[in-house]
């Protein structure tokens, strides 16, 4: 035995003091001190999620273009649901009982101690007159939402909706828990994070009969929502909502952009839709509407995501291209037959004075010259072959911000597509490409693809003499934050900026040349239009209408693309369309020398009644 | 077949019992603690509960298997362990995974692995070996050292991956000193050093320091010196505080009560010892070197609590001590920790029916705060049950040492007592706020495959050795 063995007592005596104590503070904690205890036996606690205000979108002009609007969700907690009148609460609800009935099992499937949405949306009439009777129905009880709502009614695709999380998106950030709303497109999408802002939470005591009996703890751990930013965007609503007017019944799309900042200005995909269409209860079967019983695709959103041929207007680019290489100068001069022809092979164009020096070759938008022009540059002798002067005239392509993704603020943006080389070597099975291989792209045609947005920046490019700006459509986000600093970047075309001035003087001469000038129509009086048509040619529907310009020509304000699908002519629609808007954004208002277009654009109809080719 | 016959009659069931009684009501805790209706079957090892019942019949198989090993062995291999497992806790230093600020978890696969854990087994039967050697003198510096160091380096080597609070473990060996003859006087001292660490921290330095000196007035008084000397040490302590008061005055120096305290203290203190010395008062010099001591600590608590504890450490005491109060960030675990236990009430909400488990107010829930969910569905009661069913397994312990023949299995039993103790202290007194939050687990209940396996590697290897109590090891 050891000398020390009783210290055994010292030792278990403080263990067991220790716990003595430990049982004298729970005693305390536990049944003397009430503030910790449920004042009933049945009472619980409610949590209720308080929602921040959504940030409002105003326009460039602050306009409101989207704000919030007040709706009740009815919330059940099946655990805590009593027999009730079911007939009078199907009536202070409006809905039937057998569908109420449904409602009670699905929350029961759903979860039977956690509350789900038993009815959404009520109106804030429909919240009154149950908020009075809400105690006879425990179990029940109501959660204040917010929806989305249109002073405008326009501009649907570059605002976006919102619709309910889904199960991805829960995962994907803890933010969210069932029945939040998230922006699943547009500006709603892009700008989620800067426009929902941060839940809070109220935390109530409430008795059997689901009355609030008063916050919990004084409120001690309740949590004040944040409400979300507020964004200005780039739109100029009147002219969004004019464009959209001139577009009715027609299929394309309309970008006009701010060249000095990149800013979009209007920014229309037509057909579109109300953007109330997607809010609130009557959402998904309008949803189902849109898309599936609707051939014209609405909510298919045609600036960023339609791909096509841009015809005529990609000419530019090839004169520019050929003045940079220096295998032309503003005084070449080409032939044109009535077309270019070499050997069997033979392009046809249509018929106009030959041969024409540069400028006069896009007011005539000759198919020969720039066949030739594109010849000349892939042919050069400086590259060494055509596989080499291929890929440089691609990268002058692909500087003009075409080809590639611009990153915009706006989701789902495609690329477009220029041919590699590679594409073409496989595709003719050689080693080296010659240059009658791909001549229809040097107008614009054959495997180009291009959207709407990137055609609007690279005339805006143009009329910057050689740079540009990533479009973006928000202006500056809440109070301080302005715009992302990715679209105050300066981005270089390959072209020197002294080679525009020729081609830009052919662009004005498409619009104000006189006889045999393809676009006219889009002359506004007093203002130097420069603009450039396009006819894309489709095999089996009538051919595309096409127009790009810009105005004014000195420090242009605009710079616009109008795209009208199976509109023949670039004469036709384009460039009436283009003249239009660029009067309105810049004048305000249409002069009445050209009312009758304007009368004649609106009244247009290109989808229920066709024309024949 | 005769040793195993009488491996089961000597294994102390009452003991296993226990625990199997602990390690059951734990995991029926962590099941409420994350109890899901999605996820309904205890046996769905994507839950938590799921889990432990793994780690439980894993935990089962590890005790079978330490009963089986010769007693022998633990005792011959005690070094080789500590060594091996030093060698892990450097080893994670270096390769392990960071989570949640501390560098402490192997990852091999999916299973994480936390050496800290393992490294008290091995400790308890180092410091067992040790100190059950020939040569060991309790009260020889040498002796002191060693164990000191045996201790110090897991300690230090934990604190350095992040995770202090498991290092604080290690300071509850002082108990199992003491028990093998440790001066009592220590015991005392450190809870004299805990008390005025509190003091220092919640009153001004000049209020501890006059309780301090008044203090040892008194027990000097007590100690044998006569009315005179008192009367004449009060004497010059209020006249050179006075002097030195009036003299910083006049100079117009601005200095503080405190410090003006300090100095006329210095300068009393050497007629007192001078008088203590002539007199032979050996009690009255120490009390006088106490005093001295204890102010230096007190400067050193300001010192280390300002620059060496961090930020979190520091908040953390402050709340304990109700210094600082913000139940929504630093004291949000132990303000909604004590929520749930509170509105137990008598006999709890039931099972699964804690409402603050299911909003999930306490974080940590099925881990450190454990304690929680059995406050909060079994009341009172239940709490008390706990406590009293885990006192009963550590006294059960105590008892169980105090009846070894060899020593190296009694110092070992009370290691593992005391290394229980400590956790239970620590972890529910942070849960109802009586302990700085420090994250140990609580014994046998805390989910964890780690924790559940070294708390059952610990108790088992005692059951072993309990069952050859009669054997002298060596």
């Amino acid at each position: 035995m050891n000398n020390f063995s009783n210290r055994i007592y010292v030792i278990g005596g403080i263990f067991v003091l220790v716990v003595l104590i430990f049982m004298i503070k729970l005693f305390n904690l536990q049944i003397v001190d009430d503030s910790y205890k449920l004042s009933a036996e049945n009472n619980s606690q409610r949590q209720v999620t308080q929602y921040p205000a959504r940030g409002l979108i105003y326009d460039r002009k602050g306009e409101l273009l989207v704000y919030n609007q007040a709706v009740y969700d009815v919330m059940i907690i099946p655990r805590q649901v009593k027999r009730f009148d079911t007939l009078d609460f199907c009536k202070l609800l409006g809905i039937e009982k057998l569908d109420a009935i449904k409602k009670l099992e699905k929350a029961k499937n759903y979860s039977y101690r956690r509350a789900s949405v038993f009815l959404k949306q009520l109106s804030s009439e429909q919240y009154a007159v149950l908020q009075e009777k809400l105690y006879k129905f425990p179990g029940f009880f109501v959660q204040p939402r917010t929806l989305r709502k249109y002073p405008r009614q326009s501009a649907a695709h570059a605002l976006g909706y919102l619709n309910e999380v889904n199960n991805k998106e829960i995962k994907a950030d803890s933010y969210y828990s069932q029945g939040d709303y998230i922006g699943k497109s547009g500006i709603e999408l892009t700008y989620e994070k800067d426009l929902r802002g941060e839940k809070g939470k109220k935390i109530y005591w409430v008795d059997v009969y689901n009355r609030i009996k008063g916050s919990y703890r004084d409120g001690k751990f309740d949590k004040q929502p944040i409400s979300g930013n507020d964004l200005i965007s780039t739109l100029d609503i009147d002219l969004q909502e004019y464009g959209e007017l001139l577009m009715q019944n027609k299929k394309g799309g309309i970008v006009a952009l701010e060249p000095s900042t990149g800013e979009i200005l209007a920014k229309i995909s037509s057909p579109g839709y109300d953007p109330e269409m997607l809010v609130g209860r009557v959402m998904s079967k309008n949803y189902r509407a849109l898309v599936q019983n609707d051939s014209l695709k609405p909510l298919f959103d045609r600036t960023l995501m339609a791909q096509y041929p841009p015809g005529s207007i990609f000419k530019m680019v090839n004169a520019l291209i050929g003045l940079q290489e220096k295998v032309i100068n503003p005084f070449t001069r080409f032939e044109c037959h009535s077309g270019y022809h070499v050997g069997s092979f033979t392009m046809g164009c249509h018929a106009h004075v030959s041969p024409l020096d540069l400028r006069s070759s896009i007011m005539h938008s000759c198919n020969a010259y720039y066949a030739n022009t594109f010849r000349y540059i892939v042919e050069s002798p400086k590259f060494g072959s055509v596989n080499n002067g291929y890929d440089v005239w691609r990268n002058h392509v692909m500087s003009f911000g075409l080809g590639e993704r611009l990153g915009t603020d706006l989701p789902n943006e495609l690329r477009g597509g220029i041919p590699t080389l590679k594409y073409y070597l496989k595709k003719y099975r050689r080693k080296n490409l010659r240059a009658l291989n791909m001549i229809s792209i040097s107008i614009g045609q054959g495997e180009l693809l291009i959207t709407p947005l990137q055609m609007a920046n690279m005339c805006a490019a143009i009329a910057n003499r050689g740079h540009y700006y990533t479009p973006h459509i928000i202006k500056s986000i809440g109070k301080e934050k302005g715009v992302d600093e990715k679209f105050t970047v300066k981005h270089e075309t390959s072209i020197d900026s002294s080679y525009f001035s020729s081609v830009i003087d052919g662009m004005e001469m498409v619009v104000t040349g006189g006889a045999g000038s393809t676009g006219g129509l889009a002359a506004v009086p007093g203002i130097r239009v420069c603009g450039k048509t396009g006819t894309v040619q489709n095999a089996h529907v009538k051919d595309h209408s096409v127009f790009v310009a810009f105005a004014p020509r000195e420090n242009p304000k605009i710079a616009i693309l109008v795209y009208v699908e199976n509109g023949v002519w670039g004469s036709r629609y384009g460039a009436p369309i283009a003249g239009l808007m660029i009067e309105k954004y810049i004048r305000g208002e249409i002069s009445d020398s050209k009312r009758w277009i304007e009368k004649r654009m609106i009244e247009a109809d290109l989808i229920n009644q066709s024309e024949e080719k | 077949m005769t040793r195993r016959v009488s491996l089961i009659k000597n294994l102390d069931w009452w003991t296993i019992l226990l625990y199997a009684l602990l390690v059951f009501l734990g995991w029926i805790n962590i099941y409420a603690a994350v109890f899901n209706e999605e996820h309904q079957s205890i046996f769905d090892i994507s839950q938590r509960y799921g889990k432990q019942l793994m780690w439980i019949g894993a935990a089962a198989v590890l005790a079978i298997v330490i009963l089986i090993v010769e007693s022998k062995f633990y005792s011959a291999f005690a070094y080789p362990t500590y060594i091996f497992m030093l060698i892990l806790l450097v080893a994670v230093l270096v390769l392990g995974r960071d989570i949640k600020g501390a560098k402490s978890w192997f990852e091999l696969g999916p299973i994480r692995f936390q050496p800290a854990e393992f490294a008290k087994f091995a400790t308890c039967l180092a410091i067992s070996r040790y100190v059950t050697q020939y040569n060991f003198k309790i009260h020889k510096i040498k002796s002191l050292f060693i164990s000191g160091l045996i201790l110090f380096t897991p300690m230090a080597l934990i604190v350095l991956q992040g995770d202090a609070g498991s290092a604080l473990v290690y300071s509850v060996f002082l108990l199992v000193l003491y028990r093998e003859g440790l001066s009592g006087i220590v015991l005392f001292l450190a809870f004299i050093a805990a008390l005025l660490f509190v003091f220092t921290l919640l009153w001004p330095k000049f209020t501890v320091l006059l309780i301090l000196v008044c203090t040892s007035l008194i027990v000097s008084k007590a100690y044998g010196l006569k009315w005179s000397a008192f009367v004449k040490a009060i004497m010059m302590l209020a006249s050179g505080f006075a002097l030195v008061w009036l003299v910083a005055k006049g100079l117009k120096i601005d200095v503080s009560n405190y410090l003006i305290l300090i100095i006329s203290l210095g300068l009393s203190a050497v007629p007192f010892l001078v008088h203590t010395y002539k007199n032979k008062l050996k009690n009255v010099a120490w009390a006088i070197f106490i005093v001295f001591g204890s102010i230096f600590y007190t400067f050193s608590v300001g010192y280390i609590f300002e620059n060496i504890l961090e930020v979190h450490q520091r908040t953390r005491i402050n709340e304990l001590l109700g210094i600082e109060s913000d139940p929504y960030g630093a004291g949000y675990n132990v303000a909604q920790s004590k929520i749930a236990i509170g509105s137990g009430g008598f006999a709890g909400k039931g099972f699964l029916n804690g409402t603050q488990t299911k909003f999930k107010f306490v974080p940590e829930q099925s881990t450190d705060f454990i304690f929680c969910t059995v406050g909060e569905e079994w009341g009172f009661l239940g709490s008390s049950f706990v406590l009293i069913l885990l006192l009963t397994l550590i006294l059960r312990l105590l008892f169980l040492a105090e009846r070894q023949r060899s020593a190296f299995s009694r110092v070992y039993g009370y290691g593992v007592a005391c290394i229980l103790f400590f956790h239970l202290a620590i972890n529910v007194g942070m849960t109802i706020g009586l302990a700085p939050v420090i994250g140990i687990p609580l014994p046998f209940f805390s989910y964890g495959g780690s924790s559940l396996w070294s708390f059952t590697i610990l108790l088992f290897i005692f059951l072993r050795l309990d069952a050859n109590r009669l054997e002298l090891l060596r």
